[in-house]
């Protein structure tokens, strides 16, 4: 046996330990969702069933914890994704001394403990709207939206700012030269280039927020989302409901990655055809110059 | 001094720091002969409306504020809704006092359950970080620089589809594995290693094992990111002048791959200490974990500025350990924060 087979042996090994340690736990949960153990187990299979399904279905907090996490989710997307666009821009604009300073503050949320982050959202708009007297606004569902922003907003900004990294300003010039507006510049030049950071963070800023727990189970108050009522249900006592839950969602996520998937690839298939047409233009022309050329 | 006075004040604070620096830029000497369009001649003033609002929401009203007045409710004393602004309501140490002695005012005793919880979960972050820095170096090192493309496309897929379930379902599913009647217990039993299940969640192993699966996409995320920077030739230029295996490792790729071993290690230490669904989920009976003590102050206790004291303290542990982390690798914080 050469060294070459012992390091493949190995490989082999910590491979099937690592992704044992990854996936194992995730399928013995979706094999008892079907399992008709009240316990949730894989071994003994003591017969097949749906039952957990439908008593899931039947959970009318849940359902009404899906509705508003949905509800929160869309939120988070309408305003982070402005917020960190924004926020990126504002990152090679702002005055030099203080772009130091500015970036700790906006990049601080992505660090700071989610716990923390709802605990401050709640004392602030608590005491605001109480020296405001405007009470109305202390409500759970508005303060978990702000409070996920604050961090979700800036996962956006730092998707947004590798874009813009890529830029090239002498698009913008080039429009500007042509007679257009800053406003039309950033509607029809750089918002378009821009597209494929919008989408990427609209659907990480989204799954963020539905699947967040710490930040929400303070700044949601008294009120409940999906992972909040899950959270009570798991602390009450396992049942094999919560692994259907989680078969649902696991399902409903594959087919998202599958569309999100196909929708990139499709993306990037137009982008190339556009770059070969560009590029065979310019080849034309090449051609034709040199065809004029070779008849002076 | 009397805390009510303290709230316009603060509100203020970020107010006066935005003109100090606006002053600070009107004065600063332009370079000569250059003409420097105004911030809303480059942007169009409707966008540079939507720029200045948009960042001043968020950096303000969504973050700053938010800390600035739980630091302030963390030097309140707890008082009935009317006496609230009242001549009680004096700043005062009394919050932090409680977390030390277990006491608002008598020192006699130490309040052991929450400064060994405390400490307990700081250090256990700490050994989550490093166990997971050790786990997935190796796969991440074989993902950027010897796997052929396909593949690594591939197991970037396997590596990111559990993460779109959810943390508490994840934890959950570590639960009914490790539960006294789960499957790990009844193969301990059947193959005759054991007698007795094992209680992991009673001796915490559960909630460690939990935590450590739950962040250790963004060890791979970070080790994988800047190892694929590492020129290849690099590494075949050592093996040519015959360096053995963990020589290129020691020598080569980890003083290489510093930064991506920092943020790796800052985000797995900040978001287990700070992570509620994992010891909710997993912890026993007796496990210590912090971020369920601070939990408790607000919801059990009814304790806001307890809670809040108790939430800085933490915030204060983060923020020095990553300040640490910076200094020790001689890092700045955009590296980490990549």
């Amino acid at each position: 046996m050469n060294s070459k087979t012992v390091t493949n042996v190995m490989l082999a090994f910590y491979m099937a330990i690592f992704f044992g340690f990854l996936f194992g736990p995730l399928i013995v949960m979706g094999v008892s969702a079907f399992n008709t153990s009240t316990y949730p187990q894989v071994y003994p299979i003591e017969g097949f069933t749906l039952l957990w399904f439908e008593k899931l279905l039947n959970d009318r907090d849940m359902v009404y914890g899906l509705k508003n996490s949905l509800w929160i989710g869309m939120w988070v997307v309408v305003l982070s994704v402005p917020l960190g666009l924004a926020g990126a821009m504002m990152m090679s604009q702002i005055y030099s001394k203080a772009r130091s300073f500015y970036y700790v503050i906006v990049v601080s949320p992505v660090l700071t403990p989610g716990v923390i982050i709802g605990i401050s959202t709640v004392v602030f708009w608590g005491d605001l709207t109480t020296t405001t007297n405007s009470r109305f606004l202390y409500h759970g569902l508005f303060m978990t939206v702000l409070g996920q922003s604050s961090f979700i907003s800036a996962y956006c900004m730092l998707m947004f700012m590798s874009r813009l990294n890529k830029f090239d300003r002498a698009q913008e010039e080039a429009g500007l030269d042509l007679g257009a507006s800053q406003t039309q510049v950033f509607f029809h030049i750089l918002l378009p280039f821009l597209r494929p950071a919008i989408f990427s963070s609209a659907v990480l800023a989204f799954l963020s927020s539905f699947e967040n727990y710490n930040t929400t189970t303070f700044a949601i108050l008294a009120d409940k989302t999906l992972t909040t009522v899950l959270a009570g249900r798991v602390r009450q006592g396992t049942t094999p409901a919560i692994s259907a839950l989680a078969v649902l969602i696991i399902a409903v996520t594959v087919v998202g990655a599958i569309i999100y998937e196909i929708v990139k690839r499709r993306e990037d298939r137009e982008r190339q055809a556009r770059l070969d047409a560009a590029h065979a233009a310019e080849l034309r022309e090449l051609e034709s110059i040199e065809k004029a050329t070779h008849h002076a | 001094m009397l805390s009510s006075a303290g709230h316009p004040f603060i509100f203020i604070l970020p107010f006066i720091a935005i003109v100090i620096f606006w002053v600070m830029a009107k004065f600063e000497p332009k370079p000569v002969g250059v003409t420097q369009k105004s911030f809303f001649e480059r942007n169009g003033v409707p966008v540079a409306i939507y720029l200045i609002v948009a960042v001043t929401f968020w950096s303000l009203f969504m973050i700053v504020l938010p800390q600035l007045f739980m630091v302030e409710m963390s030097f309140r004393p707890k008082l009935p809704q009317i006496e609230i602004g009242g001549p009680k309501d004096l700043y005062t140490f009394e919050n932090y006092h409680y977390f030390i002695y277990g006491s608002t005012t008598i020192s006699d005793a130490i309040n052991w359950v929450h400064i060994k919880a405390f400490f307990l979960t700081i250090f256990a972050s700490l050994l989550i970080a490093i166990f997971n820095l050790a786990l997935c170096y190796p796969l991440a090192f074989y993902m950027a620089q010897v796997a052929p493309a396909a593949r690594v496309r591939f197991f970037l897929l396997l590596l990111i589809a559990p993460y779109w379930v959810n943390e508490i379902l994840r934890a959950f599913a570590l639960r009914i594995m490790l539960s006294s009647n789960g499957l790990i217990n009844k193969i301990l039993i059947g193959s005759g290693v054991v007698d007795q299940p094992v209680d992991f969640i009673g001796n915490d192993i559960a909630l460690y094992a939990g935590l450590g699966y739950a962040y250790m996409l963004l060890m791979i995320f970070s080790l994988y990111n800047t190892i694929e920077t590492l020129d290849h030739a690099q590494i075949e230029a050592a093996r040519d002048l015959g360096a053995p295996w963990w020589h290129i490792h020691t020598f080569i790729v980890i003083p290489f791959i510093k930064p991506g071993v920092a943020s790796g290690c800052t985000l797995v230490f900040m978001l287990s200490a700070g992570s509620l669904a994992a010891p909710l989920v997993l912890s026993g009976p007796r496990s210590l974990w912090f971020t369920p003590i601070v939990y408790d102050r607000f919801n059990q206790a009814f304790n806001w500025p307890q809670g809040a004291a108790y939430a800085l303290i933490l915030l204060i542990a983060c923020v020095t350990f990553v300040l640490f982390v910076l200094r020790l690798g001689r890092l700045s914080l955009g590296e980490i924060a990549k």
